[in-house]
């Protein structure tokens, strides 16, 4: 009896997770201001086309590290004030036409696209990683991690056009399993693998940090709530210890 | 068994240093939901500063541009317009603008940073309403048969001459409000940011 | 006291009983001496509330409950949300403590009723604070469903979708009332606007009077305590029990510690993971609602998932009636199956301290049951353990159980090999 249940109380944390799976790299993420301006950089020039980050304003920017004139000069190319929100011209009904879903909004999709099978930014840098040629696809591309998916590889003119081998496997059950591989770029792009990698990651260490720009404030004013509440509660405990000496 | 009667010294302290701290930890907490009373990011950027060209803007004439909301006009005053303020500085309640409502670049007799450019939030210092403008002078502008020009407010009654000093026995206090303001270039007014703030 | 203090405070007590309330409840209550760690979640579940209730306030101040689009494409209701994590100074925080509130919530009241279990606080003379507290959990469960509506996410959005139609498996009335519930044929802004008025104001307003009434109860009979002996029945030559002491200053001066430690844990997770691992703010509610896209897994939030398995155990047509509806009534009656408890139980004892092998592992693999059915229920059906023990039918073993463990209750409370009681408690 209590064996079955010390078996039945540690299943779930032995448990594991069925379903597909996702393979997804580990995200070199970095809090650096380098890495984050490069970041926006490669986001305001390859991403602010089609996708919008309408809850980002531009001002914002200031935070990692930038200057508003050199925010106004180099990286505001969607409005014309300061304070304004990334938007986009492009209609939502005229995307919705051409990649068949209008792209969404990228201000919190690092949040959104966290899973049992990684966080948000191990998704993205996975993503943006894995797109290969695919003449059956409208837009000429598919990808490994997010299959048929309606955007084309807007990054590869830096990474160049890889190529996929796909490979069917006899899954036992009568049915077929597909696995994609990707193979090195044939034709290759401005970046070297090694640098591709980098500049995905910088992209990625940017879009976490714009979908909760305030994480790091969060994280310094949480610990001193912590540190000062581990205080009030000496304090409080020592109190509650003087006036319980009267009850026997 | 009362409380009080077995209050002892490190019983007293403890409570006082417990009391201090839970203090502490309340207007802590008060900080953020305070703070999101005050304007927003949106509010701030609907809010910032407006650059105004007013190349166009000829002697005598009058342009009204929103900042945050609220109008604020810009008055190109001409020579007559100018000499009408010696007249009123005997009228008006406080003619060098001495009370500290405003920057110091309006402190003088024509309210502003050139002569002839009136910079003022069009909003009465009475209740808020907006004054209009009656810039003709004597019976014809309807006001007075010796009005020298200048600004009537419709709600109640309050009179500014023509660089917003208030006359003297109004229901509005004070003189119009002068925003802060700088010159980009010689005919580009920012209005909402004087560099000082 | 001064003279003049004190005639201020004649002139009210003789209009309202201040004086005598504050005795009443406070410095002249007399509860048991032996409370132990599992007696702070009653005050911790009343500071949850206070939190909830003051960010609320806050966050009503710039949230709209608007399911239209705005002009980048964005429903309003969502885009809000995000302008008070972004745009509204220290929004973060306060949006962080209420979506943390709404998990805590759940934790210190599912503890709080775990205590009610372990010491028997539901047997009489208790009934009606028992009944009271499952009401507060049932309107509890209201509060949090229409809240979690409000972001505007898809898990919002579909999760409500889901619910609501769980109301048009009722016979008859069903398609028609769920179409009432929504006000349109699908969740919608009207729907939201809906939602947002019984989450601010209707709910509320009934939760904080159940929780006076649980409160009023409490004080009425005295509280329990953990070797279930009644210290009213041992009174001192003052007329006080033997075994009490005044709630304040001693309890109060205790339940400020308990306070502080829930606010150090409280804390860690608003500042540090705010997302609870994805469990508190679910990942797929950073996309918004989507009326034509269902997520591929939806799954409610933690707190609903023992009694979202109860209702996925139901699989089979019975009486002519479908599976849908058996799911429905599985899932009502494991809540309002709580209220009958104080009349199940037939044992002799209150406190698991005296009590025999029979309820404690009963009551354990209970516990064990609820775990598992939460786990369960936050996995697609397709689930199995170690990916070859299918989970569904072992959700449905404990959804039998849990019901089991009440129903069969009235005969293994009896039979119970239980220790005698006390006279005192003991410390």
């Amino acid at each position: 009896m209590k064996k079955l249940l010390t078996a039945l109380l540690f299943t779930p944390l032995m448990a594991l997770a069925s379903g597909p799976e996702l393979h997804l790299d580990k995200a070199p993420l970095s809090t650096e201001p380098a890495a984050l301006q490069n970041g926006a950089k490669l986001f305001v020039n390859y991403c602010l086309n089609c996708h919008g980050a309408s809850y980002m304003r531009y001002n914002r920017l200031q935070q990692i590290g930038l200057s508003e004139q050199m925010i106004k000069d180099n990286l505001m190319f969607t409005a014309d004030k300061i304070g304004e929100p990334m938007r986009i011209a492009m209609q939502r009904d005229e995307a919705k036409v051409w990649f068949g879903a209008a792209p969404p909004d990228l201000t919190v999709i690092s949040r959104s696209r966290a899973s049992e099978f990684g966080s948000g930014a191990d998704w993205l840098y996975t993503y943006l990683r894995s797109f290969y040629r695919d003449d059956a696809r409208p837009t000429g591309w598919n990808n490994k991690v997010f299959e048929n998916v309606g955007m084309p590889h807007v990054l590869y003119e830096l990474q160049g056009e890889a190529t996929a081998k796909i490979i069917e496997h006899d899954d036992g059950h009568g049915g077929k399993s597909k696995e994609i591989e990707i193979e090195a770029p044939a034709k290759p792009g401005k970046m070297t693998a090694e640098e591709y990698d980098h500049a995905v990651a910088d992209l990625v260490s940017y879009l976490v940090w714009m979908g909760e720009p305030m994480a790091e404030t969060r994280k310094s004013i949480g610990t001193a709530v912590i540190a000062f509440l581990g205080l009030l509660f000496v304090l409080s405990y020592l109190l509650k210890k003087n006036y319980w000496r009267d009850v026997h | 068994m009362s409380v009080d009667q077995k209050m002892d010294g490190g019983r007293r302290q403890l409570l006082l240093a417990t009391s201090a701290a839970g203090g502490v930890a309340a207007v802590a907490v008060a900080v953020p939901f305070v703070g999101s009373l005050t304007p927003s990011e949106r509010a701030k950027a609907a809010g910032a500063p407006v650059e105004v060209d007013i190349s166009k803007l000829q002697p005598g004439q009058m342009m009204t541009v929103e900042w945050r909301g609220k109008p604020v006009w810009i008055i190109n005053r001409s020579k007559e317009m100018l000499d009408s303020l010696k007249k009123t500085d005997e009228l008006v309640s406080d003619p060098k603008s001495d009370k500290p409502q405003q920057p110091e670049y309006a402190k003088n007799e024509t309210r502003s940073i050139k002569p002839e450019i009136l910079v003022a939030v069009g909003i009465c210092t009475h209740l808020g309403c907006s004054p209009s403008d009656k810039f003709k002078t004597g019976a014809e502008s309807g006001v007075s048969a010796d009005w020298a020009g200048g600004f009537l407010c419709p709600c109640h009654g309050s009179t500014f001459d023509l660089a917003g000093r208030v006359y003297k026995n109004k229901p509005a206090p004070d003189n119009l409000e002068v925003p802060p303001h700088k010159y980009l270039a010689d005919t580009k007014i920012l209005i909402g940011d004087d560099g000082k703030a | 006291m001064t003279t003049k203090a004190q005639a201020v405070l004649d002139w009210i007590d003789e209009r309202f009983p201040l004086t005598s309330s504050i005795k009443g409840h406070l410095t002249e209550y007399y509860a048991p001496k032996n409370f132990n760690f599992w007696y702070f979640f009653g005050s911790l579940a009343l500071l949850v509330l206070v939190i909830q209730i003051v960010t609320g306030i806050f966050l009503v101040m710039h949230y709209k409950p608007d399911a239209a689009l705005n002009a980048s494409g964005i429903p309003a209701a969502f885009a809000s949300v995000e302008y008070i994590m972004r745009d509204v100074p220290g929004g973060w925080i306060i949006r962080y403590l209420h979506s943390t509130g709404a998990s805590a919530f759940f934790v210190v009241v599912y503890l709080h009723m775990f205590r009610g279990l372990l010491y028997g606080s539901y047997r009489k003379p208790r009934e009606l604070i028992w009944i009271f507290g499952t009401l507060i959990f049932l309107a509890l469960m209201a509060e949090a469903f229409m809240g979690y509506l409000l972001p505007w996410g898809q898990m919002s959005f579909w999760g409500a979708q889901v619910i609501v139609n769980l109301f048009s498996a009722i016979p008859v009335i069903g398609p028609d009332l769920s179409i009432v519930i929504r006000g349109d044929f699908v969740v919608s802004d009207a729907t939201l606007n809906r939602f947002f008025s019984f989450h601010v104001i209707a709910v509320p307003l009934i939760l904080i009077g159940l929780v006076v009434a649980h409160i009023v109860a409490l004080h009425e009979v005295g509280s329990n305590n953990p070797d279930g002996v009644e210290i009213k029945k041992k009174k001192g030559p003052d007329g006080h029990p033997l075994d009490g002491i005044p709630f304040h200053p001693y309890y109060t001066v205790k339940d400020i510690v308990g306070v502080v430690g829930f606010l150090i844990v409280f804390s860690f997770i608003v500042f540090f993971a705010p997302e609870g691992g994805g469990y508190f703010l679910e990942y797929n509610n950073f996309i918004p609602a989507d009326p034509l896209k269902t997520p591929p897994h939806i799954a409610p939030v933690w707190y609903f998932t023992p009694f979202y398995s109860l209702l996925r155990a139901m699989v089979w047509p019975l009486f002519g009636l479908d599976a849908k509806f058996w799911g429905v009534v599985a899932m009502g009656a494991g809540v309002v199956i709580l209220a009958f408890l104080p009349w199940l139980d037939r044992s002799p004892v209150k406190s698991i301290r005296y009590r025999g092998p029979i309820y404690k592992s009963m009551l354990t693999l209970f516990i064990i049951a609820f775990a598992i059915l939460g786990f369960l229920g936050t996995k697609p059906p397709s689930y199995a353990f170690f990916g070859v023990i299918p989970g569904a039918p072992v959700a449905q073993l404990f959804s039998l159980y849990y019901f089991m463990f009440f129903i069969t209750m009235p005969w293994w409370s009896k039979m119970d090999k239980c220790k005698p009681e006390p006279d005192r408690v003991t410390g």
